[in-house]
């Protein structure tokens, strides 16, 4: 009985569920479908779901147009570097912060969240003449200096909320035992911080894949990242839905790979602190 | 407990992060401070001079200042009460069990990959076009006329773009909230024979207390520099100009950096004061 | 870093004064337009006959002004050539930005651009930027739907002719509008073809002394017209439908009449993308009887920024891409209605480019274009669609945001000219016009 009664409850527990995650992904599987329409399919009245001439000429136009590969792995160079960089950086301070707390730690958190706040087109021209001043406007260097910069705050809050959750009597342990400073950090502390590194680290991929307005202003032709790409496919002459879409699916499709893989980590680090 | 040595090394470790961002704050802060007293205009010849105090009286006394103003806390409040009210709701049901959850949990969390141009551009022209859009075959096809989403609902289409954008962040956040939710209390109270909405209202809202404060500020603090949703989509016509396009528009679209830099301190002072209230509710709340 | 790189731009330089043929890579920043894919596709037949290479940033239209207003204020130096309008060119040579082209070779034959785009990139009799290709605008429409109202279109029709066929065309149940214009917010969009409307109501944006003209009659006639008729015959949602809204509407064989650029002629006619390809006509822009047409004078054009260390390469490719030899190119590839129109006085005697029906409407409409005297009556500025002065995309996107808000219904005609008038002048003031 309780059985039939559970076994009905998941059952509609999963197609109302299913129902929502299919609205909710509805945009980009329509995005995907697009891309492999023609022209005249993307805007036929009334709209074809599955039942096209399913064509890859959106893509080879895409690819024979742009250079794909250079803006992909700009993106990459981009994501990944600032984000390691960002780590670094980070770790230490987030360590400091959440083992040796002041009375001003908090304080200086919400600072860090509060630079944030500012907004980036004001400072456009300021940061584009420091850029040229100190040659590196279009390179791939400048870019992952500011989105480091840029996601910095964030990265220090997750791994500073990971690393307060781990028990200090471990480490006062460890220490009794006569381990140095360094030690404590790489044999005692890291193994135990590593989920919550690599769920920031997914997260500040993410966040840095995405960024368009500094990749767009700093870059020309070498540094450029797909978020260029897409400003060039954004509203041409004629027909572009589908060509759009193309495009769109080739900018997103590696962060969505990535995400959808990583899917479990993320669903289990994205805390902020904010479990308990 | 702290020692005097590791509280030094302490300050050693986030020196750099601290340098670091104190200078990405403070050198681009003096310098749209100084731009903000200046006449400068790049076309015209560039920096021509001292600007006293007139380009904040000129920014506030603009027309469109007041309305972007409004237009910034009706794009942050919308998204904010949308995102957070659907992902309490989302994250419990995604918490039942189910047959598929993974798979059902990656497609809400999809839209979180998606860059905010690339959405923009696919809702404006795949689904919000008056002509071509599927919203506007949807209509037709139930008979009623199709809508101009861009120019006769603007802000809640943006509002709708941007909550989609950020609503599995929240539901995210709020799910391993929940997960970490005592069953045995929740088990109780089911066998206690509590009704859902009491269960819900009474053990399981208190529970998300603190994620729900941690969800409005950092959502708050992207949401109060969204550009590319609106740069795309309306271009900051119909009522749709934020703060942060006004600027965009003083500094680019006008080349009047003194009274775009203007802006952007008051946007700071905007900044701040949302900031300071949200620290209120929310840094009581991350204390417990 | 910045050492080595002024390090090798010197090397770079000495060795062009050494040899004179360097190869080089060039950093052009584009448009996204049709003609400027098409030429991407061609970079080859450059690299081929010069040994240098291109880089190409194609960016959309706005997304590309602000990136190369922030590069050329700055002297950020990221690009070798900048595609422009003839709104920025006359302003960037004034302020010294942009490498003059008084020095192209004897076969690029300078004097056989058209005079109006010559004069429209020059600023001082010199000019900076050569045109890619340029256009005017007139108005395309259905042959068929035309002969169905029973009415025949004059090769020179009034803004009253245009509004009573649009709604005799109009067929709500058929998807049909009369008529399909640019409402969409920005000035190269709803707001270039307002004011080039305007102009041919006897208004104009500013008198003499520079004050706003939005208070008088003649405004408020052009824009309680437009509305009107976008009303009756007009596609739903028009104040959002720019340039490619319209023409896709066009294309669907939803729009009995657009008046807008020339360029679009090409598209229209073009079988596999139009589905109305063979029953498109021609004609120039509507006036009201004042002498005015209501059509624009543009160009995309290329430009080098002054400082770059290429100039002697941008220039051979500035050379390549708007000479006839191009034009050429294009015409043995892609057939003679896909040239890049309007730019040269050759192409309009070419036989083989006359045969392409939207050739000679579109000489005669870029020839009735003319920016030093685009108003009825006097006004201190230069431009048909615009002004050239520094301060006018900024006011006029503005200005065209309210007229779109207006013409969305979210607030009357007289609302948003009482508006438009505030904001500009009190722009002008803050650029110490007044």
């Amino acid at each position: 009985m309780a059985r039939s009664v559970n076994t009905q409850r998941k059952a509609l527990n999963t197609a109302v569920a299913w129902a929502i995650g299919l609205l909710i992904f509805f945009p980009i599987l329509w995005t995907i479908l697009t891309s492999f329409k023609t022209e005249g399919q993307a805007i036929s009245d009334p709209p074809v779901l599955f039942m096209f001439d399913w064509t890859l000429e959106n893509y080879s136009v895409v690819l024979e147009r742009s250079n794909y590969a250079r803006f992909l792995w700009n993106s990459i160079f981009i994501a990944v570097g600032s984000t390691i960089l960002g780590i670094i950086i980070a770790v230490p301070a987030a360590w400091s912060m959440a083992f040796v707390p002041s009375h001003r730690t908090k304080d200086i958190l919400l600072w860090m969240l509060s630079t944030k706040m500012l907004p980036a087109v004001g400072v456009l021209y300021p940061i584009y003449l420091l850029f040229i001043k100190m040659g590196i406007l279009d390179s791939r260097v400048g870019l992952v200096i500011v989105l480091m910069l840029i996601n910095l705050p964030i990265i220090i809050w997750m791994l500073y909320t990971y690393f307060k959750e781990i028990p200090g009597e471990i480490l006062e342990a460890a220490r009794m035992d006569g381990a140095s400073l360094k030690e404590e950090v790489l044999y005692v502390l890291t193994p135990m911080a590593i989920p919550g590194i690599a769920s920031t680290v997914l997260l500040n991929i993410i966040l840095a894949w995405n960024e368009a307005f500094w990749t767009l202003n700093l870059t020309a032709a070498k540094a450029a990242p797909l978020t260029a790409f897409i400003a060039s496919y954004s509203s041409p002459e004629g027909l572009f839905f589908a060509k759009l879409s193309a495009a769109s699916t080739m900018a997103i499709a590696p962060i969505l790979i990535l995400g959808w893989f990583s899917q479990k980590q993320l669903v289990r680090g994205l805390t902020f602190g904010a479990v308990k | 407990m702290a020692t005097k040595a590791s509280r030094s090394a302490a300050r050693l470790m986030m020196a750099p992060a601290v340098i670091l961002l104190l200078g990405w704050m403070l050198v681009p802060l003096t310098m749209t401070l100084w731009f903000s007293f200046r006449k400068y205009l790049p076309l015209r010849g560039g920096d021509l001079g001292w600007a006293g105090f007139d380009n904040y009286t000129r920014f506030v006394t603009s027309s469109a200042f007041w309305p972007s103003v409004m237009a910034t806390l009706t794009v942050v409040g919308g998204v904010l009460i949308i995102t957070v009210c659907l992902g309490v709701l989302l994250a419990i049901l995604l918490d039942q069990p189910m047959w598929g959850q993974g798979v059902v949990r990656i497609l809400v969390i999809a839209p979180f990959f998606v860059m905010p141009t690339v959405s923009a551009l696919v809702w404006k022209n795949m689904f919000m076009d008056p002509t071509n859009g599927l919203f506007a075959h949807l209509f037709k096809f139930f008979g009623a006329e199709p809508i101009a989403w861009l120019s006769q609902a603007s802000m809640p289409s943006i509002i709708m773009i941007v909550s989609w954008q950020w609503l599995p962040f929240a539901t995210l956040i709020l799910l391993t909230a929940i997960q970490s939710l005592d069953s045995e209390q929740l088990e109780a109270s089911e066998i206690d024979g509590a009704p859902p909405l009491k269960r819900f209202w009474f053990i399981i809202l208190p529970h998300l207390g603190r994620a729900i404060t941690v969800v409005i500020l950092i959502q708050t603090i992207f949401l109060l520099s969204i550009f590319a949703e609106i740069f795309v989509t309306t271009g900051g016509a119909f009522g749709t100009k934020t703060l942060t396009y006004l600027i965009f528009q003083r500094v680019l679209e006008s080349q009047n950096i003194g009274l775009g830099s203007a802006g952007g301190v008051y946007a700071i002072i905007l900044a701040n004061i949302v900031a300071i209230f949200l620290m209120r509710i929310v840094g009581k709340n991350l204390d417990n | 870093m910045y050492l080595s790189k002024t390090l090798t731009a010197a090397t770079a330089l000495s060795l062009i004064a050494a040899s004179g043929a360097y190869a080089e890579t060039l950093t052009i920043a584009t448009v996204n337009n049709g003609d400027m894919i098409r030429m991407q596709g061609l970079t080859e037949d450059f690299t081929a006959k010069t040994g240098h290479t291109v880089e190409w940033v194609t960016l959309e239209e706005n997304v590309l002004r602000s990136r190369v207003t922030t590069d050329i204020t700055t002297k950020g130096g990221a690009f070798d050539i900048m595609t422009i309008g003839m709104y920025e060119t006359p302003i960037w040579g004034k302020n010294g930005w942009l490498v003059p082209l008084d020095d192209l070779s004897a076969e690029y034959n300078i004097d056989d651009i058209l005079p109006a785009m010559r004069g429209g990139l020059s600023y001082d009799g010199t000019m900076f930027a050569a045109p890619f290709y340029g256009e005017s605008s007139m108005v395309m429409y259905r042959t068929d739907l035309m002969e169905a109202a029973g009415l025949e279109m004059p090769d020179a029709p009034s803004w009253a002719f245009i509004a009573k066929a649009a709604r005799a065309m109009t067929d709500r149940d058929n998807e049909i509008n009369g008529i399909c214009l640019r409402g969409k917010a920005g000035w190269g969009e709803g707001g270039a073809f307002i004011t080039a409307m305007s102009n041919s109501f006897g208004a104009r944006w500013f008198d003499e002394e520079w004050n706003a003209q939005f208070d008088t009659r003649e405004w408020s006639d052009t824009l309680n017209f437009y509305v009107n008729m976008m009303t009756d015959s007009g596609p739903a949602g028009y104040a959002t439908n720019g340039f490619n809204e319209n023409l896709s509407l066009f294309q669907q064989g939803k729009c009995g009449m657009w008046i807008d650029a020339t360029v679009a002629a090409s598209f229209v006619t073009n079988p596999t993308d139009s589905t109305v390809a063979n029953k498109v006509g021609f004609t120039l822009a509507p006036d009201n009887g004042l002498g005015v047409r209501s059509n624009w004078l543009w160009a995309w054009a290329l430009a080098i920024p002054a400082g770059t260390q290429k100039e002697a390469a941008a220039k051979e490719f500035i050379e390549w891409a708007t000479s006839t030899g191009y034009i050429d190119l294009v015409a043995a590839n892609e057939g003679w209605a896909n040239v890049p129109p309007g730019a040269r006085i050759s192409l309009y005697e070419n036989p083989n480019y006359q045969a392409v029906p939207f050739a000679q409407k579109t000489l005669d409409s870029i020839l009735t274009a003319d920016p030093n005297n685009s108003t009825v009556d006097p006004s201190p500025y230069v431009g048909v669609q615009f002004a050239a002065i520094p301060e006018f995309a900024g006011i006029a996107t503005e200005v065209s945001q309210e007229f779109s808000a207006a013409y969305a219904g979210q607030q009357t005609v007289e609302e948003a000219l009482a508006k438009a008038q505030a904001i500009t002048n009190d722009a002008m003031e803050a650029a110490g016009y007044r």
